[in-house]
């Protein structure tokens, strides 16, 4: 047992490898949130007047609105005027292409292994790189272009493409829709705009990365991802902040449209800072994410790796509207020290013929809380709905915890619903298996939580899966129940 | 002026007359009374009561939280759902308070009606220590307005020979009856206890009962519960279970009739070797509620906990089912196994249902398993093509899908009784 006890001490004692900072100058905006921030924010950005009066729209509706405490999460509760809302690396143009990017931002995305240059030249993903919830770096626009794809950071598809952006944000998140929802709604500074024309399948996976950098800064951004009838787009996020004794906050809203047939696959591999072993620090992580399968046979699937983040809160949902609808949740949460997470999904049939798949798998060690959450809804008019949920958690010494709270509403007598939930832990005659055939117990556990995840793993994409792969292995070797 | 804000005031609270309480019931009652003026009735989209409008239900049918008055039982409301040839100890309610007059049990049956004024030294120790106010307001609301209290008391290895059945006669002016029980026992002690709710058809009142059960170690208990009540019955009733060491405790709940009716199930296993099953089936039609809420707290090693509860919802009826288990830090090498099954026969019927488990033990086995769908369609065609008829061949599915709840009752008229009313129900006649 000492040697168990040695090995996970040798665990949690393990420190956070993205949590170095990079100086560079930063347009910021002073602490505190009101209306002339909102101004400022939008100034900044040189927004036309509608987007200014969403915002305020939205910051209005925020003040009438209360902090939800139904997760099942404790945190010392954010100070909203202790914030800056607006921090930007100073540039002076918008870079053209990569050389004109602030070579002290590059290397930052270098030490992150996302090496902007590489990726453009050997993996052929489009990267959309957001530091500071400010759009630094998108690559591969003009090869995207010739497709009628649009993929460029948030403003700019504010000033270029006001139509769409009128038409389709807010359409799945309203302004109003929750507490961190409208607080983003009225101060996001940045993000990510997909488009994907009717018919077109996009021909490498667009990919998005977030870091926050500046400290007592709140990361707001925004992704709003559109697939006309009949597209097909793959979409990555991964995401980095570095070591900071306060909590920062990071409050994200992802919006999906897929149209008829079109089929929107969302993934994520989510390693905020987690805080250090005894709890101080770390990001809050309060995410809106939700997608609408609006047309017929249209298909939305969420696939994430949670290992990052003091506290999470967060349940990427599906709206499954039109008939013969698809949706999919495929989620590994691991949860380490006095990492808190609160995730799971949504899935509101309301189509006739709709589809949905629920695979979550929460693996718990040190002193953490993992929580699953979710709710599977029929609506009377969605016939021959058919869900499968699976939500299995994983205990990894007595200290953490594992919750379930499943909702399961049924208003339609043709639905075929099932859930099914196990808790256990790693056994002992497994790893006594693999140790018979020379393998480490580190090793073992590395080799079943592998396989125990490996149902989540398969449907990320290569170059992500790789990376989660070795993210579990580095977070959970050794923890030994 | 609103249920719950007329359940905060003083003028509520006049009719009590607490002054001859003993002490430590005076201490109970006056933190229930507390819990109530601070919290009120469950508020709309409260999580507990989220799909159970309680308070709105109550509101509508205009029904009194004050007391109800004894009323003049008929003879035929006697003989009504009485269990053929069960031989049993009958403890009678008259709206919720002790009926010498129509109970009948054996001699040796340990039964004590407490009015509060003195107490015996285990109602001291038991009573009020298990369903706390603060925890749910109809705990509060029974606390404060049970007159009295009926305890039965099992002493050391006594084994009762005939099971103990208690017969609530209701009236219908809209009136709340709080009835109370108590139940404990010594080490090895045995027993079987069932209740019924008796009420004239198309009656309405509000049923809030509330029952503590102390298990000591060793000993064997059960309890049973049929609610076949009138169509506007609206009922909250608590079954609240503390386990010791090596007991068993099993629970069968068979739900037929009722406007609104929610049962609490709390069940806590504070000794290892604990074993609980609850056990639960609601075969509803028309337009009744119910609303099962369950949980299971596994305090201490080497427990096990077994629960089944299974649902066929007809007509516009509604389901509702929330099942909890707690594995604490230290219950180690636990057992807790949840299932929840439902069939949905109608259009306008509907299910939600919440099974919800909390872990902090790592070496345990938990699962749940919750489904909700149709008959099998090829189960169905197979049994049509061997010459049974398709309405035959629903009640035999249906009966087959219901039946295994109940099948460890045992007690034989009552299961025969059960089984009856199922048969009846889902019209399993050939």
């Amino acid at each position: 047992m000492s040697k168990d006890d040695q090995i996970l001490e040798d665990f949690t004692s393990r420190e956070y490898e993205h949590g170095w900072t990079v100086d560079f100058e930063a347009d910021e905006a002073p602490k505190g949130l009101n209306e002339d921030i909102i101004r400022f924010i939008s100034a900044k950005k040189e927004e036309p007047e509608w987007m200014l009066e969403w915002r305020l729209k939205a910051y209005r509706a925020w003040l009438k609105m209360e902090e939800p405490e139904w997760a099942n999460v404790n945190y010392p509760k954010v100070d909203f005027q202790d914030l800056k809302y607006y921090s930007a690396p100073k540039k002076k143009v918008n870079p053209k292409n990569l050389d004109e990017v602030d070579p002290e931002l590059l290397k930052t995305f270098e030490k992150l292994g996302i090496s902007l240059n590489e990726q453009k030249r050997l993996t052929g993903v489009a990267v959309d790189a957001v530091i500071d919830s400010v759009s630094v770096a998108t690559t591969y626009k003009e090869k995207l272009g010739e497709l009628g794809i649009i993929f460029c950071s948030f403003s700019e598809a504010v000033h270029n493409h006001p139509e769409l952006i009128k038409k389709y944000m807010g359409s799945v998140v309203p302004a109003t829709d929750n507490y961190y929802a409208a607080l983003n709604s009225a101060v996001f500074s940045d993000g990510s705009f997909c488009y994907i024309p009717k018919g077109v399948r996009c021909p490498m996976e667009l990919s998005t990365y977030f870091r926050i950098n500046a400290a007592n800064t709140g990361q707001f951004e925004r992704t709003l991802i559109v697939a006309e009838d009949g597209a097909y787009v793959s979409y990555l996020e991964g995401c980095t902040a570095p070591m900071r004794d306060e909590n920062q906050l990071h409050a994200a809203v992802v919006e999906i449209y897929a149209g008829a047939k079109a089929e929107v696959k969302y993934s994520t591999v989510q390693n905020w800072y987690p805080g250090d072993k005894n709890g101080k620090g770390g990001i809050y992580n309060f995410v809106t994410k939700r997608g609408i399968c609006a047309g017929d046979h249209a298909k939305i699937s969420w696939t994430q790796v949670e290992t990052g983040s003091a506290v999470t809160w967060k349940y990427p949902s599906c709206i499954l509207k039109g008939d013969y609808s698809i949706g999919e949740f495929y989620s590994v949460a691991v949860t380490n020290n006095y990492q808190q997470a609160d995730t799971g999904t949504k899935m509101i049939h309301i189509g006739k013929n709709t589809k949905s798949r629920i695979v979550s798998k929460g693996i718990s060690a040190g002193k953490s809380q993992n929580s699953y959450r979710g709710q599977v809804q029929v609506m009377k008019r969605a016939t021959n709905a058919r869900n499968f949920s699976q939500c299995d958690s994983l205990l990894m010494g007595n200290n953490c915890g594992a919750h379930t709270f499943p909702y399961i509403d049924i208003n339609n007598s043709t639905a075929q619903v099932e859930h099914e939930a196990t808790t256990s832990k790693i056994g002992e005659d497994q790893i006594f298996y693999c140790n018979q055939r020379g393998i480490s117990t580190e090793d073992a556990v590395a080799l079943i939580v592998n396989g125990y995840a490996k149902e989540v793993l398969n449907q990320l994409p290569m170059e992500f899966a790789v990376e989660a792969q070795k993210l579990l292995a580095l977070t959970l070797e050794g923890s030994v129940g | 002026m609103e249920l719950t804000q007329q359940a905060q005031t003083a003028e509520f609270f006049k009719r009590l007359n607490p002054n001859k309480l003993a002490q430590n019931r005076l201490d109970i009652f006056n933190q229930a009374k507390e819990a109530l003026i601070k919290n009120g009735l469950p508020k709309l989209k409260e999580e507990e009561y989220k799909f159970t409008a309680i308070t709105k239900t109550l509101d509508k049918a205009k029904v009194s939280l004050l007391p109800a008055e004894k009323f003049d039982i008929s003879a035929s409301l006697t003989r009504k759902e009485v269990i053929a040839d069960l031989d049993a100890d009958i403890i009678a309610f008259n709206n919720g308070v002790y009926d010498a007059n129509l109970s009948s049990y054996s001699p040796s049956l340990n039964v004590n009606v407490e009015d509060g004024s003195t107490e015996t030294a285990s109602f001291k120790k038991h009573f009020g220590s298990y369903a706390k106010a603060d925890k749910d307001a109809f705990i509060a609301l029974n606390t404060v307005y049970a007159k009295e209290v009926v305890h039965i008391h099992l002493a050391k290895k006594e084994v009762l020979t005939k099971p103990v059945i208690f017969r609530y006669y209701q009236s219908n002016n809209q009136e709340t009856s709080y009835p109370r029980v108590l139940i404990t026992s010594e080490e090895f002690a045995e027993g079987a206890f069932i209740e019924q709710i008796i009420s004239e058809e198309g009656s309405g009142y509000f049923i809030n009962g509330l029952t503590e059960i102390y298990c000591a170690e060793n000993t064997h208990l059960q309890y049973h519960k049929v609610q076949k009540q009138s169509k506007e019955a609206i009922e909250v009733n608590t079954l609240e279970v503390f386990q010791e060491k090596s007991s068993t405790f099993s629970s069968y709940l068979l739900s037929l009739q009722g406007g609104m009716l929610r049962n609490n199930l709390n069940i806590t296993l504070n000794g290892s070797g604990g074993e609980a099953n609850m056990n639960g089936l609601y075969l509803l039609n028309g337009q009744s509620h119910v609303d099962n809420h369950t949980s299971v707290d596994h305090r201490e090693p080497h427990c096990n906990s077994n629960e089944l509860y299974k649902g066929v919802l007809d007509d516009s009826s509604r389901g509702v089912f929330n099942g909890k288990i707690y594995v604490r830090r230290i219950a180690q090498k636990t057992n807790a196994f949840q299932q929840n099954n439902n069939i949905l026969l109608s259009e306008d019927a509907t299910i939600n249902t919440k099974p919800q488990l909390e872990i902090w033990a790592d070496d345990v086995k938990c699962s749940h398993g919750c489904t909700t769908g149709q008959l099998d369609e090829e189960a169905l065609f197979y049994l049509q093509a061997r010459g049974v008829g398709k309405v035959s061949a629903r009640a035999m599915l249906l009966e087959a899908f219901a039946a295994d709840v109940i099948a460890n009752v045992s007690i034989d008229s009552l299961r025969n009784y059960m089984i009856d009313n199922i048969k009846e129900r889902l019209g399993a006649h050939y």
